[in-house]
């Protein structure tokens, strides 16, 4: 192929020269041109390599349908593998190469696999590599060497350096696709007053019309008009998929070199009333010898890269046909001086246009050359389809045009299964009752007059033309066979599959349309088979003896053509990835030096270490602060829900296993809910503000999940009850003041308050105010100790904090984070996530005697199945080394043997290094609980980390089992 | 995107809320049998096609809305309330 | 029926490809077989092979509405592991990789199973907890299982996002080297040619309008081909379940329908050479890349019941947000297609084989995530309980009654929630 620049025309800008590199060297182009025009100008021939062969490709079609001219663009952490050369438009510093290739496209290695091409038909792998030894060893060492073949580009390693972003869209009318079905429909819609955004995956507005001569001043005439009416342009747009509800995803490419602070490409989720699909149509290639040679190109790229481009894509053209449409090409060729001769397939059809030589009865058979096109062979078809070759014509350029597919693939995203039409050879869309209408080429409308009107149509409502054959009617022509020696005819250049490959994957069994494509990858390729799709389905139902309605197509996916991951992700990566949820206290807590942790997506402070001290010294030394002195924890992360009603004590009734409906006012009580199944769910405390107002605290990992499901309970299952929810967690802060001294601490702040035993016992709750600010005050502990938990308005947060801390500091107080109070609990032996793992009962836990008797309550009625009074269900005890000086390991199992065969009678679920008791210890879920094993001796078996431990099982409860502490 | 139509914010993407499953489970009487609980807990009819179902509307007003919706073709129907004096409510004011 | 072997594939390619075999036949419906199974993917065919194989009942038809593998089969993300938490699927599944380490051979049919190792990765301290006592559990049992730490996982896969960048950090992983990845078509074909040879039916296009049953007992089905009587019928429809399980009056059964979404990029040079899952908090994500050179991957179901084969928006972006969490490269790499399957979501997460409440009737049901992983063990022990009419001691912990009973197999202690396992 020869291609080079025409004197004159193009949707190029002549004065903005843009320099390109393509495997090394520097060429020229201008504003405008796709990479692949430009290549095409400057007489590159040979731009890549087909998937299993290697054989040569070159530029094949002027889309994203494009199966040859697959390239990577950019380099190092910018490089963009697999990029279509005539999707991509030309920029200043573009940098491009060939892939799948070594040492380049021009000359691959791997084209030795051509040479072996017999051995590897369809499905060859499946029959041979995985060896003779057993196991899959073999197969492996075969894989390597595969999977290094197979891949296309290489993507770089480091992470994307540009940013991407997601917008939202709402509109009357969506358009998608700008030729002049889409031009007219927009047009007809803004008229009628409606918002419409017209979308256009080419990064020039005009979709078919640029492909003519002449069209572009038409196209750009009517794009004007179209923005004159307020019409929203979208080029560079691809409408990716159709979703439910009619909502749109598009990808708009926003920038090619978009800098440190521009975006790449921009997702774009719309949401139109109504859609009008102006998609167009995709001509489609024909089978016959060597159908891939660089040279062979699609009749309406021909066409697009002399009229759109200025660009010649050969210096000697013959254009092949089954229809009309390929007879404008061939006189555009002749208007650019380029010598040109017409093969139809038929033995009618239009005139031979001006200086152009046309030879009817004839099809090509194949084609002879070398890297590249030298000529073709041609002759007439016999009645049963078979060729015979009877000339052969010197060419550098073999336009085809095997007919049109319209492009129905995002009506198939919403379901309709696309439908044969047996009149104009095609795919139509099939019937949809979604508002949703099919236009121009891509409902089977070729005349551009009735492109038009259907355009109209389809903006309107009202019924469009029906598809018609045309004057003389196109030729069913799909693969060219002949007698003798096997010719390889592509169906998909790209993953290289012959219709010898269909025909074999037939004769094995593979009849079934899918089965064919899986078993061949037919189709599969990044075109998603754009341009292969129907000569497989017509090869499929020619081996079968079936027609092409009867054989039916494969269903097209989402995304119709290939965008990127980081678009689909928009800003939601790296730290905003997830929300961060942070307390009220978390810019206190980190001024204080701590050292925060992820609990589920909240930070909070894991601990707050002196300098270079450890996280486990400085737990031990929280952990000793709260026993001795006074320890300072922001809480605020557990869920906080107001209950209020008349109904609410009866409510919370039903929700706990225990009662609440006669806790007293300025009360606090522990409760513990379920789930439907008896599961237990989720444990927190419930404070009596009122007659009618209840506090409720929840885990950190459940606020959201106990909101919902309260939630539910009120508005589906109990509807009677008078009670309102009010989620109050993100509003009010919560601090844990623990230790003996926590009295004197909040003494030294709330002077007003008496906060003696007798006037604040254990589980009271007081009003208050401390540094001017109202405070809720229980007296509640998780640790064990003494305690008080302070809740009040996040905003007033950092000065109660600055108070407390201000009077506990001096008494040697400490701030605790999560490490500590996780420890302090599990020597208490109080259960948190670990334990109430989802699969654990209330007996489990030993928290049985809390189930009130006297009432029902939510799961009660399934704590009696046999599975959950079971005596080997896995039981909560507490665990401690035989030898003190031993460490223990959360996610250890259990069991009296030292050597297991299975998972073991049990396993640790918490654990903590105990400086009150000298060792550590542990919580454990063991099958039959203490009852069965207190006193006795297992094996912590932990081969991932420490190996075996001797430990004895002891009651959960290490540290003041009476509970003297907290209640003194 | 499956569009939900609340009764009170009006047309959502379904992300908006939080399915709930089957709307036509009668949780039985919490001193009911373990029979009925069993029934209620654990079978579905699981319908290909049309099907009533609770979708929360987590991230908008939080009610509870009992949504037609085809399994199938996930068409959207009817949407109500769930609490059946909200849904006397809306038909009043209706 | 011709062997597969290097030899034979380099005879045919002599030979100009001519002497291939159909994979297998396509039989006219027999009035009557000794076994007939609903449902034409991988376990229905396994079902099938394994009632040949293991316990010579060849009399069999597999009765598929669409074409074999049509279904998940077809439609997942390939991969295959035994590192479960709750004791019995941790025996089930390691059962399983057991039968595909050596099934290509088994099948004469390269299923490419390739053992390419799964990183589980961490994020917090506590999650390595559950991940040590994931490791300590199949150690236990006898399955090779490492945990790594961070500096682990950074030398086995340089390119995840170790920065200060990356939202939740990644503290290490648990690795299952002999986890990875299989081509999921060929295991299906490869089941239908290996029972085909032993003489069993296998009837595509043929679908099932009816269960007929005299006196509370299965005696075949009604097919759009005509009656078919069988001594025993078993059912291994996942994503159907219920609705063929109705035509036996079985109405309401603990399982929902959902849809679980799989992404395939652009073919690319090996990128990763494992499978990778992550779990941060809020994220269900998991990743390979197939031979053909795919970035194969998945996260959470779309959350709703459904039987429509195709995914939602927000779920597609959602993944991509943990793609690129994960693997911060992802970012120029073009999505290929996206499609989803329907999952029989159980109550408990975990599946269903069982006889049920009509004689002569077993099913194979309620796979959640784990179907494709659990074929030859699911073919393997559902026809040995239909060949025996009862379970064998592995598989009597999956029965249906296990519900009303209250011994759930809760893998992730999510309840009965089905969207949420």
């Amino acid at each position: 192929m020869s291609g080079y620049r025409l004197d004159k025309g193009g949707l190029i800008d002549r004065s903005a020269p843009r320099s390109f590199t393509f495997d090394g060297t520097s060429y020229a182009g201008y504003e405008g041109d796709s990479l692949a025009s430009a290549l095409l100008a400057n007489g590159v021939d040979v731009v890549g390599r087909g998937f299993k062969y290697h054989r040569p490709r070159g530029i094949m079609s002027a889309g994203v349908e494009e199966g040859g001219a697959i390239l990577s663009v950019g380099s190092g952490r910018f490089r963009e593998p697999n990029v279509k050369a005539p999707a991509q438009p030309l920029f200043d510093g573009l940098v491009a190469r060939g892939q799948n290739a070594w040492p380049s496209v021009r000359r691959d290695i791997g084209r030795i696999n051509d040479v072996m091409n017999r051995f590897l038909a369809a499905g060859f792998y499946y029959k041979t590599f995985f060896g003779v030894r057993g196991g899959t060893k073999d197969w492996m060492i075969f894989e390597k060497i595969i999977r290094k073949a197979a891949g296309m580009g290489a993507a770089s390693r480091e992470p994307d350096p540009d940013q991407y972003e997601t917008a939202h869209a709402s509109c009357d009318l969506l358009v998608v696709g700008s030729g002049p079905a889409g031009l007219a429909a927009a047009k007809a819609a803004a008229a009628a007053g409606r918002d419409v955004i017209l979308a256009e995956q080419d990064f020039a507005l005009g979709g078919s019309l640029l492909a003519q001569a002449g069209g572009i001043d038409k196209a750009v005439a009517a794009i004007e008009e179209l923005r004159a009416a307020g019409v929203t342009l979208m080029p560079r747009t691809t409408a990716f998929g159709l979703y439910d509800g009619c909502v749109a995803g598009m990808i708009e490419q926003v920038s090619d070199d978009p800098g440190m602070h521009g975006v790449r490409q921009r997702t774009w989720i719309i949401r139109p009333r109504e859609i009008v699909l102006a998609t167009g149509a995709i001509e489609q290639p024909l089978a016959f010898g060597n159908n891939d040679r660089p040279g062979v190109m699609q009749a309406s790229a021909v066409r697009t890269y002399l009229n759109r481009y200025a660009v010649a894509p050969g210096t000697r053209a013959v254009v092949a046909t089954n229809n009309d449409s390929a007879y404008a090409t061939a006189a555009d060729l002749a208007a650019a001086g380029i010598s040109v001769t017409v093969i139809d397939a038929r033995p009618d059809g239009p005139d031979a246009p001006e200086g152009v030589k046309v030879i009817r009865d004839t099809v090509p058979v194949r084609t002879l050359g070398g890297y590249v096109l030298e000529g073709v062979e041609i002759g007439p078809l016999d009645g049963d389809g078979y060729a015979t070759r009877r000339d052969t014509l010197a060419c550098d350029l073999l336009a085809v045009s095997g007919g049109w597919a319209p492009v129905v693939h995002l009506t198939s995203h919403r379901g309709p299964k696309p439908v044969w039409n047996d009149t104009i050879h095609a795919f139509l869309a099939g019937p949809t009752t979604e508002p949703i209408r099919t236009c121009g080429a891509a409902a089977g409308i070729w005349d551009h007059d009735a492109c038009i009107a259907s355009g109209i149509a389809a903006a309107t409502g009202a019924a469009g033309p029906e598809p018609q054959a045309g004057e003389t009617p196109a030729m069913a022509l799909y693969e060219i066979k002949t007698h003798g020696k096997k010719l390889k005819c592509f169906i998909d250049p790209q993953h290289d599959v012959t219709t010898d490959d269909v025909r074999l994957a037939e004769r094995e069994g593979f009849v079934s349309i899918e089965h064919n494509k899986r078993y061949t990858t037919l189709g599969m390729a990044t075109d998603q088979g754009k341009v292969g799709n129907i000569l497989g389905i017509a090869t499929m139902a020619d081996a079968s003896g079936r027609t092409i309605a009867e054989t039916g197509t494969t269903t097209f996916r989402p995304p119709y053509s290939p965008i990127s991951i980081g678009a689909l992700a928009g800003r939601g990566t790296y730290r905003h990835f997830r929300p961060v949820r942070r307390t009220p206290l978390h810019a206190w807590n980190i001024a204080q030096g701590a050292v925060m942790t992820d609990a589920g997506l909240w930070k909070r402070p894991w601990y707050f270490p002196l300098p270079d001290e450890s996280v486990d010294d400085a737990y031990i030394r929280e952990m000793i602060a709260v026993r001795n002195t006074v320890g300072l924890c922001d809480v605020s992360s557990l869920g906080k829900i107001m209950v209020q009603g008349p109904d609410a004590g009866d409510f919370l009734n039903r929700v706990y296993v225990n009662g609440f409906a006669k806790l007293p006012v300025g009360k606090a009580r522990y409760g513990v809910m379920l789930r439907d199944d008896g599961i237990v769910y989720d444990d927190g405390t419930v404070w009596r503000m009122s007659e009618t107002d209840f506090l409720m605290t929840t885990t950190t990992a459940n606020a959201a999940g106990v909101m919902a499901k309260l939630e539910e309970y009120l508005q589906t299952r109990w509807p009677e009850m008078k009670v309102q929810l009010t989620s109050v967690s993100d509003q009010w802060a919560g601090i844990a003041v623990a230790g003996p001294q926590c009295r004197e601490v909040l003494q030294a702040v709330t002077s007003e308050c008496d906060l003696s035993n007798e006037a604040f016992p254990f589980m009271g709750i007081r009003e208050a105010k401390i540094a001017g600010a109202d405070v809720w005050i229980a007296r509640i502990s998780f640790s064990g100790e003494r305690a008080f938990e302070v809740y009040v308005r996040g905003g007033s947060s950092e000065a109660v904090m600055d108070a407390l801390w201000d009077a506990a500091k001096p008494m040697g107080g400490v701030l605790y984070g999560t490490e500590a109070l996780g420890a302090l609990r599990i020597e208490k032996g109080h259960v948190a996530g670990s334990e109430l793992d989802g699969r654990t009962s209330l007996r489990d836990l030993g928290l049985g005697g809390m189930a009130s008797s006297k009432k029902a309550f939510i799961g009660k009625a399934m704590t009696e199945r046999e599975g959950m009074t079971d005596p080997d269900r896995l039981q909560l005890v507490g665990v401690a080394p035989v030898d003190p000086s031993m460490r223990l390991r959360a996610g250890a199992l259990l069991d009296t043997r030292t050597d297991l065969i299975d998972h073991g009678k049990g396993f640790i679920t918490a654990v903590t290094d105990s400086p009150d008791l000298g060792h550590w210890i542990g919580l454990a879920l063991v099958q039959g609980g203490l009852e069965r094993w207190e006193g006795k001796e297992m094996t912590s078996y932990d081969p991932a980390r420490d190996g075996n431990t001797a430990v004895r099982i002891l009651s959960p409860h290490f540290f003041d089992p009476k509970g003297e502490r907290m209640h003194g | 995107m499956i569009r939900i139509t609340c009764p009170f914010c009006g047309t959502r993407d379904h992300s908006e809320f939080s399915y709930g499953g089957d709307a036509t489970v009668d949780y039985p009487p919490l001193d009911a049998s373990m029979d009925e609980w069993n029934a209620a807990i654990y079978r579905r009819s699981n319908p290909r096609g049309p099907h009533k179902e609770y979708w929360h509307h987590v991230n908008g007003c939080r009610a509870w809305l009992i949504v037609e919706r085809n399994t199938l073709t996930h068409e959207v129907g009817a949407v109500t309330f769930a609490h059946p004096g909200l849904r006397k409510t809306v038909e009043n004011s209706a | 029926m011709s062997h597969y072997s290097v030899w034979s594939v380099l005879r045919e390619g002599l030979r100009g490809q001519t002497g291939w075999d159909r994979a297998w036949r396509d039989p006219a419906p027999k009035s009557e077989y000794d076994v007939v199974i609903i449902g034409g993917g991988g376990h229905g065919l396994a079902t099938a092979y394994y009632l040949a194989k293991n316990h010579g009942i060849t009399n069999v038809a597999v009765v598929e509405k669409g074409w074999l593998g049509g279904g998940n089969t077809g439609r997942n993300t390939t991969i295959v592991r035994s590192n479960y938490v709750q004791p019995v699927s941790t025996q089930f599944y390691e059962h399983s990789v057991k039968l595909w380490e050596n099934l290509s051979h088994d099948l004469n049919y390269n299923v490419m199973f390739s053992q390419r190792g799964q990183l589980g990765l961490f994020h917090t301290p506590a999650a390595r907890d559950a991940q040590a006592k994931r490791v300590n559990t199949m150690l236990a049992c006898g399955i090779e299982a490492e945990l790594l730490n961070r500096e682990q996982v950074m030398k086995m896969v340089p390119h995840l996002d170790y920065s200060e960048n990356a939202r939740f950090p990644i503290l290490g992983a648990i690795l299952q080297r002999r986890a990875g990845t299989a081509r999921h078509d060929a295991v299906a074909w490869g089941f239908a040619r290996a029972a085909d040879k032993l003489g069993v039916d296998i009837l595509q296009q043929t679908e099932v309008t009816g269960i007929l049953r005299e006196g509370g007992r299965a005696v075949g089905v009604e097919t759009s081909r005509g009656t078919i009587r069988a001594k025993k019928v078993g059912v291994a429809v996942a994503g159907s379940t219920g609705h063929v399980m109705a035509m036996a009056g079985l109405e309401r059964l603990p399982i929902e329908s959902h849809k679980l979404q799989a992404f395939v990029s652009e073919p690319l040079k090996p990128l990763l050479d494992c499978v990778v899952s992550y779990g941060a908090p809020g994220s269900h994500f998991y990743i390979s890349q197939s031979d053909k050179g795919g970035m194969v991957f998945g996260g959470d179901l779309d959350f709703y019941n459904s039987y429509a084969q195709r995914g939602n928006l927000p779920i597609v972006q959602d993944v991509a947000e943990c793609a690129m969490a994960i693997m911060p490269c992802l970012g120029r790499v073009k999505l290929l297609r996206h499609w989803a399957g329907i999952m029989d979501m159980s109550m408990d997460g975990t599946h269903i084989m069982s006889k049920t409440p009509v004689d002569n009737l077993y099913m194979n049901a309620g796979w959640c995530y784990g179907g494709f992983k659990a074929t030859p063990a699911s073919g393997w022990h559902f026809a040995d309980l239909i060949a025996n009419d009862r379970p064998d001691d592995l598989t009597a912990a999956f029965s249906l009654d296990r519900f009303e009973r209250g011994y759930t197999i809760d893998e992730k202690g999510m309840g009965p929630t089905p969207k949420l396992h």
